[in-house]
């Protein structure tokens, strides 16, 4: 796959070397063809990041919820499915249902005049990532000895205490990997961004700017693309592989370093 | 005479080849509610099976390169550059003709004018808002609401936004020099949805927003359009007899010609050809006579009177007479290992 991806772009590096990376010029007209892939890189980070600042807390309270305060209730078991449900729905649903009903409710609130933009996709993706996000967790906070827990309730501690300086600790590693993996699923979200984010091939202006995502403009345009331009296509795609490998990497460094 | 002929044609291929002939083609997405009906139309009469795929134009064009398909469609005819990097020579069929229609969502405002320097305007971001006052100098009258303008466009290349583009080439200098003419763009505003549906749709789901679509999807889904001024000053609405009037001008031998901002003075500016593009000798990559003659014929059948009368049904305007000879003249011209595949 990677030597696919990488003879398949060598053209396009071969014609606007690294500026393919830094230029956020598009033109696929005839004639006047112009390739860089800056604001689809700029749209897919300023999504993925934005959607994941709105997923931690979220996904964080979720999980603690479930894997701490209510572990085995009924409650908190009926949360669980439904939270392991909506991580199997499709994107597409997704992206419908910010279509026809996200969207028309932020043109109501008056946060955008058309609603379609960063904010809508940023949106649609931390509700696609929490439940991926949300469900790792609940796994590994329960999976915290129960020694430990006691040990530190028979010190005296109260339930705070315990949560973040027993569970916490103890559970760290995993609950970070959990949000690497959904930062990674949110990077290479396609469809339901397709459908929400304008797919302008500019790098945004602001939160309800509208702009492009790499995944994106590669389904878009893959169809009927030749040339360079197809060329143009595939380094994206490349760029979007290492940008993915690259924050594993850090992800499992970051856990290796503290854990 | 003529239909004894047929008969015994029909009679030897299904004797030579033993089983019946099925087509395949892919292509552009503007003509596919002609195609879906007219093809549907063909296997039930005449039993041979044709499926087409809506793929795009340059999806068609790209599939006839590759040889996986018997025939594509596409709205753009093939550049000479463009028909020089294909494997062998292609020929090109019109099959109806079509218009682009510029659809709006405006709540209560049924009808619109739009002249070519407020298309110039908006399409190149210049008028942002619909209560502009030279828009409403262009609609008296009319009650323009305080609201953005949200351009939407194709996200994926497409033959209508060909056909769009080179109407506003035509028309607007600062368009042709800033933009250009082409099957994806880099767009001065707006924003992209994917095919004719996903235009469509995002425009009827989205108030303030004006886009360019393949007309049948604007009826079909009841999107209000906006009457264009044409060449003679005229603004026409879209409509069966102003489409076809579009087409009376000189056409070429090769059918490759754009209809758009036609001299009569009562076309409808923004129409075009959608073409059947093939390759002129049949026999390749071990296809059968059969085969060949199966396409051909189809194709025949397709610009005859029988096809041509459902396009208005689905609010395509058939060929003009001289598109027909024309193009019966390039099918005569297909040939399998140098003969004729057509015969007289």
């Amino acid at each position: 796959m990677v030597f696919s991806l990488v003879s398949g772009s060598i053209p396009v590096f071969n014609e606007y070397g690294f500026k393919f990376i830094f230029s956020s010029a598009w033109n696929p007209t005839e004639g006047r063809e112009e390739y860089g892939a800056l604001s689809f890189i700029a749209g897919t980070v300023i999504t993925s990041i934005f959607a994941l600042i709105i997923c931690i807390p979220l996904a964080f309270a979720t999980s603690l919820f479930i894997g701490e305060y209510f572990r085995g209730k009924w409650f908190a078991k009926g949360l669980g499915t439904m939270i392991d449900l909506l991580a199997g729905v499709p994107s597409i649903v997704y992206g419908l249902w910010g279509f026809y009903v996200l969207r028309p409710f932020i043109v109501d609130l008056g946060l955008s005049t058309q609603g379609y933009g960063i904010f809508t996709s940023g949106l649609i993706l931390a509700i696609m990532i929490i439940p991926y996000a949300t469900s790792i967790s609940t796994e590994i906070i329960s999976m915290v000895p129960n020694d430990l827990k006691e040990a530190a309730y028979s010190l005296g501690s109260t339930k705070l205490e315990v949560i973040f300086n027993v569970i916490v600790p103890t559970a760290r590693s995993g609950i970070f990997a959990s949000f690497i993996l959904a930062f990674g699923r949110a990077l290479g979200e396609t469809m339901a961004i397709t459908m929400l984010i304008g797919n302008t091939n500019a790098i945004p202006k602001g939160l309800f700017d509208t702009g492009n995502t790499m995944a994106s403009v590669i389904a878009n345009q893959f169809g009927e693309a030749d040339g360079l331009k197809l060329s143009a296509l595939i380094a994206i795609g490349l760029l979007l592989f290492v940008i993915t490998a690259l924050i594993n990497a850090a992800g499992k460094f970051i856990i290796k370093k503290f854990a | 005479m003529i239909t004894s002929c047929g008969n015994t044609e029909q009679k030897a291929d299904s004797s030579s080849s033993g089983k019946k002939v099925a087509l395949t083609a892919a292509g552009a997405t503007f003509p596919l509610p002609y195609y879906n009906l007219v093809f549907k139309n063909y296997t039930k009469t005449q039993g041979t099976l044709v499926t087409y795929g809506g793929i795009g134009s340059g999806g068609g064009i790209r599939s006839l390169k590759d040889r996986v398909v018997d025939f594509g469609a596409t709205d753009a005819f093939l550049s000479d550059k463009k028909a020089a990097d294909m494997p062998a020579k292609v020929i090109h069929i019109p099959t109806c003709l079509g218009a682009v229609v510029v659809a709006y969502n405006l709540p209560g405002l049924e009808e619109i004018k739009l002249s070519n320097e407020l298309l110039e305007a908006i399409f190149m971001g210049e008028i942002t808002n619909w209560s502009d006052a030279k828009i409403k100098a262009e609609n008296p009258g009319a009650n323009f609401p305080t609201l953005d303008i949200t351009f939407v466009h194709r996200s994926d290349g497409s033959g209508t936004t060909y056909i769009f583009s080179d109407y506003m080439s035509k028309i607007s200098s600062k368009w042709e020099t800033e933009v250009g003419r082409g099957k994806s763009l880099k767009w001065p505003v707006g924003m992209g949805a994917k095919g004719n549906p996903g235009v469509a749709g995002t425009i009827k789901q989205t108030i303030g927003a004006i886009g360019y679509i393949g007309s049948e999807y604007a009826f079909a889904q009841k999107i209000p359009y906006a009457k264009i001024k044409n060449s003679s000053g005229n603004f026409i609405e879209p409509s069966i007899e102003s489409i076809s009037a579009s087409a009376n001008v000189e056409i070429p031998a090769d059918t490759r010609v754009m209809l758009t901002n036609s001299s009569d003075p009562y076309a409808y500016p923004i129409s075009g050809f959608t073409w059947i593009i093939l390759y002129k000798e049949q026999s390749y990559n071990g296809r059968s006579l059969a085969q060949a003659e199966g396409t051909v014929n189809f194709l025949n059948w397709l610009i005859d009177k029988e096809a041509q009368a459902i396009a208005p049904l689905v609010h395509y305007a058939p060929l003009p007479k001289k598109a027909v000879e024309r193009a019966k003249e390039i099918l005569k011209s297909t040939t399998y290992s140098g003969r004729p595949i057509l015969k007289q």
